[in-house]
């Protein structure tokens, strides 16, 4: 296997509402392993467009998207699902957790999912992932009675249970004080410099940006650097 | 695919929505229930009637018709056989209402395996005096043992005992008779046959089988007895009644009987064609009554599920972010709609068995049916499977469109809406 994680070869997406206009526009880029790569462009350049299509999620588009040099272009929906499930995690700003279950619950679903462990197997990582994060004291916890930081941390541990071989992230820290933008950039830091872990993020706020491995600037549906 | 994990996202949002699922099962209980209680009274009363007319009717009947010869002499003759024969005036031939050969007959009849009972019948017209009144009637002189086999006679007699129809000379006579005349047990009344014969019987009982029409006018006595007062001898039969293994060969065996015997047959369901509508009428309607329910049920699930994932919109989008397929979402949902069906059917078969029995105690009590003390019921299983197979076709069929569209969610478009 190659070092690279991801791979894209000139993705161009249009919106045809309210007229056409291309909102991506031949991007080619490439994430390598145990990169801490950033997004970077201001409001509406494109970045979470990106991202979407990246995470297999939006399958509306030219070009094509590599995962660990397999080409998910073209997939099925139960492929595309299986992808997501076993190879990417993802941190949203907004959408979190199952109000329905419990946070160690939450952490296991994607686990419970891929049934690649037993359940009890599921939940000691589970656990694991919460203790990494300051979060296993919360494990029972039910997802509103957490705060806004507590959730992202959930977040995290969710995205890390089936050990990915990308993490994304949408403005992860977008929603966040000060002080829980920097325990969610640290925790990421520590994913990358002690884990190996990949990550790709989009952000809008340049200190977390000039901290990462690398930054990708974008604009217009472009990117620039 | 995970089907435990998958039953388990869908109990919890069911749980998360536990008012509304209860309101949704409660609609499908609702229904089944009142299929089941519906189909198993209607159905009661179907067998009640059939019953009244199966303990009265035979599975066929033999007997002599009176009606003009089939064959005129003139179709007999070579010299007209190819001409349109016009024959008018015909009077039928009075060949006599006794089935001819009658003991030979009713020997074969009771050798072949496909019957039961074979019950032979003397039934004659008369008029019953007592006092001044005279009153037309029917007497039918019955073998005792095997009348009871058939139709279990001693059901109607609501006075007396059959057994003492034994007895030289004695009658039991119907209800309406016994009123009409103020006659009791133990009264004697005067017999006029049609040939004038006058005979006195001593009444050992009073019957009522619950048909006015039949209860004004008969009375019952022993084959012997009958014979005697008609001045016939012992080979004189005008009805040999058949009891069948199989109902459902009356009409074939009543054919082969006629042409066999020579002699006119009619079948249970000739007999009673129009109990057979009533029957099939209000089947419909219980059945009618129940799928409307359930589809009234159908369409509170279908509300429900709608509103459900419309409310957990955000849920869907993540569970398909962290990689549950779209398929995965469709059973979810459906799986939901299955466990609301399952539940509320099951309740609604409880339900349905718990109206049914309170039915069956209600008192029900009328002259006419001397042996029903309670509203009748069907607790036939069959009932209870095609409920609990509604129930869950409906559910499915409820729960297919809103979970085609919750598999058929974006999550990009709700994870952007935000
Ligand atoms: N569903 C959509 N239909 C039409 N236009 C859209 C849609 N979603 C986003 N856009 C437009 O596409 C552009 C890029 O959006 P987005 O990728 O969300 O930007 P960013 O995340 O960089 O702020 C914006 O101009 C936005 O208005
Ligand atoms: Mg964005």
């Amino acid at each position: 296997m190659s070092d690279i994680v991801l791979e894209t070869k000139g993705l161009t997406k249009y919106f045809y509402e309210p007229t056409k206009f291309k909102v991506l526009d031949n991007i080619t880029m490439s994430v390598n392993h145990g990169e801490f790569v950033s997004i970077v462009g201001k409001s509406g350049c494109g970045k979470s467009t990106l991202l979407y299509l990246l995470s297999t999620m939006d399958t509306d588009y030219e070009g094509e998207i590599l995962i660990h040099e397999e080409l998910v272009t073209g997939q099925s929906d139960n492929d595309l699902a299986r992808i997501r499930n076993g190879k990417i995690g993802f941190v949203f700003q907004f959408h979190y957790l199952l109000s329905e279950y419990n946070v160690l619950k939450n952490v296991m679903l994607p686990g419970l999912k891929l049934q690649q462990y037993s359940e009890a197997e599921i939940e000691h990582r589970a656990m694991e992932h919460l203790k990494t994060l300051g979060m296993e004291d919360q494990a029972l916890k039910m997802p509103n009675q957490l705060s806004g930081g507590q959730k992202q941390r959930v977040a995290i541990a969710r995205a890390l249970i089936n050990n990915p071989l990308i993490i994304m992230g949408d403005e992860p820290t977008g929603n966040l004080d000060k002080r829980n933008s920097d325990l969610v950039f640290d925790i990421f830091k520590e994913l990358t410099q002690e884990y190996n872990q990949t990550l790709l993020v989009v952000t809008h706020d340049p200190d977390f940006a000039a901290r990462t491995n690398r930054i990708i600037t974008m604009e217009d549906g472009k990117i620039i650097v | 695919m995970n089907y435990r994990l998958i039953l388990n996202i869908a109990v919890h949002l069911l749980r998360a929505r536990l008012k509304q699922t209860i309101v949704a099962a409660a609609g499908v209980t609702f229904g089944i229930a009142m299929f089941i209680t519906l189909l198993g009274f209607m159905n009661g009363l179907n067998d009640l009637l059939d019953g009244l007319m199966l303990n009265r009717t035979p599975h066929v009947r033999l007997y002599n018709e009176i009606k003009p010869v089939e064959n005129q002499p003139v179709n007999l003759s070579e010299k007209y056989k190819n001409a349109t024969n016009f024959i008018t005036s015909i009077k039928p031939k009075d060949r006599g209402k006794a089935i001819y050969n009658s003991k030979t007959i009713i020997k074969v009849l009771k050798e072949d395996k496909r019957i039961v009972d074979v019950a032979p019948k003397v039934s004659t017209p008369v008029f019953f005096n007592s006092g001044t009144i005279e009153i037309s009637g029917i007497i039918n002189g019955i073998s005792v043992t095997a009348e009871e086999e058939l139709f279990k006679f001693s059901d109607y007699i609501t006075d007396g005992n059959i057994a003492d129809l034994e007895q030289n000379n004695s009658i039991i006579i119907g209800s309406g008779l016994a009123k009409k005349m103020m006659l009791e047990r133990g009264d004697i009344i005067k017999v006029t046959t049609p040939k004038g014969n006058l005979a006195s019987l001593k009444i050992v009982g009073i019957s009522q089988i619950g048909i006015a029409e039949i209860d004004d006018v008969m009375s019952t006595t022993s084959l012997s007895t009958s014979q005697k007062i008609l001045g016939e001898s012992t080979n004189y039969i005008t009805d040999i009644q058949l009891k069948l293994h199989d109902i459902s060969l009356a009409p074939q065996l009543a054919k082969e009987f006629s042409t066999q015997f020579g002699v006119d047959t009619i079948d249970y369901q000739t007999a009673n064609s129009q109990f057979e509508t009533g029957s099939t009428v209000r089947s419909i309607i219980s059945y009618a009554v129940g799928i409307v329910l359930l589809i009234v049920a159908g369409f509170g699930i279908y509300n429900i599920l709608n509103m459900m994932i419309y409310e957990k919109m955000d849920s869907i989008a993540i569970l398909k972010a962290t990689g549950f397929s779209g398929n995965d979402v469709k059973w979810i949902f459906l799986s939901l709609s299955m466990i609301i069906g399952i539940a509320g059917g099951i309740l609604g078969l409880i339900f349905g068995l718990l109206f049914s029995g309170i039915i069956d105690t209600i008192p029900f009590e009328t002259a006419s049916l001397p042996t029903i003390k309670t509203y009748p019921i069907n607790y036939n299983m069959l009932y209870y499977i095609i409920g609990i197979t509604f129930a869950l076709v409906t559910t499915v069929i409820a729960g297919l469109l809103p979970a085609l569209k919750a598999s058929k969610i974006d999550p990009v478009e709700i994870i952007r809406g935000k």
